[in-house]
């Protein structure tokens, strides 16, 4: 047992959900209680899908169990089928329907529905959604996909595998892939799980190579169809400036084309380089998210903004081994973890300046009063935004430097703060002007130190409010560190020395 | 329905409408979701779930991913290796108890809530209560109810709740008035000021805001109840000998009105005694839903089942507002308890129980001005025209009595506003 407050995941049958609702033509027979159907709000509100997950739960009851459950799934398959006419269906159990052990593949499979019938294993107690996307979409894959045909066209062909219903920023990334591909001169045969259908799927071999853009989601597939058909795929997720010269290299390399020359793709070299970015140089930042892209944004902050990367994580315990590697190159402990309550002493402990993380990240970061960017799932209602706003790409690049930067007080602003500290609008006790005069900003936290000088406690609020919890943290850790039962004026500067970089 | 209930109330009108009975895939949520409202209200209690990853993940995303304190409810999900033998199971559990009470000292009361999982495997969650509370009492004590998704619809979670906190109630032979039901601490406070102003001073809320604050009952015990969702809860309160004011939900100007009136007539206060401290309240409120009338007059509405506030949420609609209500769904039809709200409600289809894609179908046909819906639903019912309302705020915000009637007319006024303001 498990004492869960948040989970970053759902389960696996979620993630079958991701899966199904990004495709079409498809259905899928759940075998699940009514309160179950709360998932279909993560699409329709969060998402904001203009349709109802093609998901029909069979909604048991404690009634039904000692009578027959099993009819209730065949009945509730046959409607399904009746009422939606898919081309092909997927068929499985939520945690509660693998408990009572129908067996909705045989079920199904009696039925003798005139359309595929793709039973799916979902491991409940072991596994989580972004795993139950994989496998799902693994087992369509395998089910419905046929073998290559040969094609008159010689211009190289290539799959975009990955994109689903609730990815991070997926729908933009999509197509900022696509128009990169476009100016390659490489053509797409299928993108899935987004926007393919059963038929899509079938004609996934007739590409030349895959390209991999959420291996959590699509690398179990991908994998299986190098096997199968030797279709070999990109390893390199295209976050970042560089990353995504080595994507366009790699996919040159793939489809036997020459790498083209560079025009102005990105304005991040440039912004990265200008003297305002001065004052990004060397900040502080945590990074924690699906592993995907926290090992992306790992990068993108050192080499191309010039972070310094104080802590790395990832809740995907499946890529783990890389977040390891990523971590130890950076010189930081690797934090593989869905507890966030370990993350939030991590984040405390590695005192960062900036946070990089989920929707949870960010929140911590509001306790500790911290500037925070969201780049990871799971998702929020804020993190599919009506512009075009992708992270992959160099458009992507361009958006990352938005995003990383603009949580933070810029250059002038920061110094004009520490210069006038008893400005008397312009100080933590007043709050933001937008939120009108007679609002209270927070008070900073309170110190679990008890040992403060009041002219030690004076001093400190002198220090920039944004800086301070940071300031009385270091400060602590020094007088404990070195066992003094108090905290003067003195040991303020003592530990500023002693920790200033 | 129990033979009881028909011998008690052979001739309510309420019981001859013709119900449709649907029984086929249920949009809607599991009782678990009462604990988004219940941990707020209750200020020094926890819930505890025992179940999967699956509940965890529906609490999170019910409530919204916006908790900005830490919450007062978490999840002991069942792994794989508990699912091997029972009685490792109640090792664990003790141990997540242990370690949550460690973390949280200041919690006075515990509700390990039981899941579909924790049922299905037949997890017994009173008897672990039981045997935890000797460890925890007198600092904390531990209670269990059942909020899963076979036992229990949505606001069933609260009923099942409240229904264990029934034995801890101490017992009083005084005459006073019980409120069964969360309302907002608000609305609690102006129903106060209302009856303590027509003399019923000893007035008790269920839940109370703190766990060691429960209210008295016995046999000189009226009860309201500000719910309609608390079937079990109030055979509980019967058994302790509690009598039932019969009254239409304090919904609206005219159900706020009807609903002090039945409690004075219940406490032996003349009428004339209650009009003059009633009338500014109902004054007031039947201006505040005035405003809104010409948006919503006339205008039909379909309730997709949802919490069981359904019926009275009509009857104020179609009485004070003018709406036809065209179909009336709720996951469960109480007709002892909605009985008197039945009666004023005009002509519409009840239903109970669910098939929603039948129902889908005939709103569909029906094309109502205004859906009142799930989650799930409203949105793709707003991309094929319709227009929504989600049921789930109407739980969530302070909608009863005079003060809030306004302000409930609003939510329903709301949508069709956007509809006429917008030019893209
Ligand atoms: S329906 Fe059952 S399994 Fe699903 S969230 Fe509710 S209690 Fe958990
Ligand atoms: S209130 Fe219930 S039990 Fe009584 S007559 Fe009506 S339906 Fe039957």
């Amino acid at each position: 047992m498990q004492l869960t407050l948040w989970t970053y995941e759902g389960p696996p049958h979620v993630g079958a959900m991701r899966i199904v609702t990004a495709m079409r033509g498809m259905h899928y027979v759940l075998h699940a209680p009514q309160g179950d159907t709360y998932a279909d709000l993560l699409f329709t509100m969060i998402e904001r899908r203009n349709q109802r997950p093609p998901v029909t739960y069979t909604t048991f009851q404690a009634r039904d169990l000692g009578g027959d459950t099993a009819e209730l799934f065949q009945r509730a398959a046959r409607d399904a089928y009746e009422t939606f006419k898919p081309q092909a269906m997927i068929v499985g159990a939520s945690c509660t329907g693998e408990l009572i052990q129908d067996d909705p593949a045989g079920l199904a499979s009696a039925l003798n529905l005139p359309i595929p019938v793709i039973p799916l294993e979902l491991p409940s107690y072991q596994k989580k959604e972004n795993w139950g996307a994989a496998e799902t979409f693994y087992r369509i894959v395998r089910a419905l996909v046929q073998p290559k045909q040969a094609r008159p066209d010689t211009r190289p062909l290539c799959n975009i595998l990955g994109p689903c219903a609730l990815g991070f920023r997926h729908r933009d990334d999509l197509k900022e892939i696509k128009a990169l591909l476009a100016d390659l001169g490489i053509a797409i045969n299928v993108v899935a799980p987004e926007g393919a259908s059963p038929a899509d799927i079938a004609s996934l071999a007739d590409a030349d190579f895959n390209i991999v853009l959420y291996p959590e989601i699509a690398g179990a597939a991908a994998e299986f169809l190098k096997k199968q058909f030797g279709q070999p795929f990109t390893k390199t997720i295209p976050i970042g400036v560089n990353a995504t010269r080595e994507f366009i290299a790699e996919i040159c390399a793939l489809a036997g084309l020459p790498v083209p020359a560079e025009t102005n793709a990105s304005r991040l070299p440039w912004y990265s380089r200008s003297v305002d970015s001065t004052y990004l140089t060397g900040k502080r930042v945590f990074i924690f998210g699906d592993a995907t892209h926290a090992l992306a944004m790992a990068r993108v902050a050192r080499e191309e903004i010039g972070f310094t990367v104080c802590g790395l994580g990832t809740y995907t315990r499946e890529y783990a081994r890389e977040v390891r590697a990523a971590a130890a190159d950076l010189g930081v402990a690797p934090l593989i973890s869905d507890d966030y309550l370990e993350i939030e002493k991590a984040i405390i402990a590695a005192q960062p300046e900036l946070v990089l993380g989920t929707q949870m990240e960010r929140h911590i970061a509001k306790r500790l009063g911290l500037p925070c960017a969201v780049i990871s799932a799971p998702v929020h209602v804020q993190d599919f935004p009506a512009r075009f706003s992708p992270v992959m790409g160099f458009e992507g690049a361009n958006v990352l430097f938005d995003n990383l930067v603009h949580p933070l007080m810029m250059g002038l602003e920061e110094h004009l703060l520490g210069l006038f500290r008893d400005d008397f609008e312009f100080n933590d006790q007043a709050a933001p002007s937008h939120l009108g005069p007679s609002k209270q900003a927070q008070p900073d936290t309170p110190p679990d130190f008890t040992g403060w000088t009041v002219e030690a406690e004076q001093e400190l609020k002198k220090i920039p409010f944004f800086v301070r919890g940071k300031a009385r943290r270091n400060t602590e850790t020094f007088a404990r560190e070195r066992g003094l039962a108090s905290i003067s004026v003195e040991t303020l500067y003592d530990a500023k020395a002693h920790f200033g970089r | 329905m129990s033979a009881a209930g028909t011998l008690a109330r052979p001739t309510s009108p309420g019981c001859d409408r013709p119900v449709l009975r649907e029984r086929g895939q249920h949009e809607v949520f599991c009782g678990l979701t009462g604990i988004v409202w219940l941990h707020r209200k209750i200020q020094d209690a926890f819930f505890l779930i025992v179940g999967s990853r699956t509940c965890a993940h529906l609490m999170q995303s019910a409530a919204g991913v916006m908790i900005f304190a830490e919450p007062r409810f978490a999840t002991a999900i069942i792994e794989e290796r508990d699912l091997a033998g029972l009685a490792d199971m109640h090792d664990e559990l003790d141990r997540v108890v242990t370690q949550l009470l460690e973390r949280r000292p200041d919690i006075k009361l515990l509700f390990l809530v039981g899941s579909c999982p924790s049922e299905v495997i037949k997890l017994d969650l009173s008897r672990a209560a039981e045997r935890l509370s000797q460890k925890t009492l007198p600092q904390t004590r531990i209670l269990a109810y059942t909020g899963s998704g076979i036992e229990t619809t949505f606001t069933q979670g609260e009923d099942s709740c409240l229904n264990a906190l029934v034995p801890l109630m101490p017992t009083t032979q005084e005459k006073n008035l019980l409120i069964a039901g969360t309302i907002a601490d608000v609305v609690e406070d102006q129903f106060r000021t209302l009856f303590t102003a027509m003399g019923i001073t000893n007035v008790g809320f269920l839940p109370a805001r703190r766990a060691g604050a429960l209210p008295p009952i016995g046999p000189n015990t009226q009860l309201l109840l500000a719910q309609p969702f608390l079937g079990e809860t109030l055979k509980a309160l019967e058994a302790r000998g509690a009598t039932r004011i019969d009254a239409p939900f304090p919904f609206g100007a005219e159900g706020s009105e009807l609903w002090f009136r039945a409690t004075a007539k219940a406490f032996g206060i003349p009428q004339e005694r209650v009009t003059p401290i009633i009338d500014a309240p109902r004054e007031r409120a039947r201006r505040a839903v005035a405003r809104h009338r010409d948006t919503l007059d006339g205008k039909s509405i379909f309730f997709f089942p949802d919490s069981q506030l359904e019926i009275p949420l009509a009857r104020f609609l179609a009485r004070e507002l003018g709406m036809r209500p065209i179909e009336v769904g709720t996951p469960y039809l109480h007709r002892g308890i909605l009985g008197a709200d039945i009666d004023l409600l005009p002509d519409a289809v009840l239903s109970e129980g669910q098939d929603v894609d039948r129902q889908l179908a005939r709103c569909r046909a029906e094309k109502p001005d205004l859906t009142v819906c799930g989650l799930g639903l409203a949105n793709p019912l707003e991309a094929e025209g319709l227009r929504t309302k989600w049921s789930i705020e109407l739980v969530f915000s302070p909608v009863h009595g005079f003060e809030q009637a306004g302000d409930l007319a609003e939510l329903f006024a709301r949508p069709l506003e956007r509809t006429a303001r917008l030019r893209v």
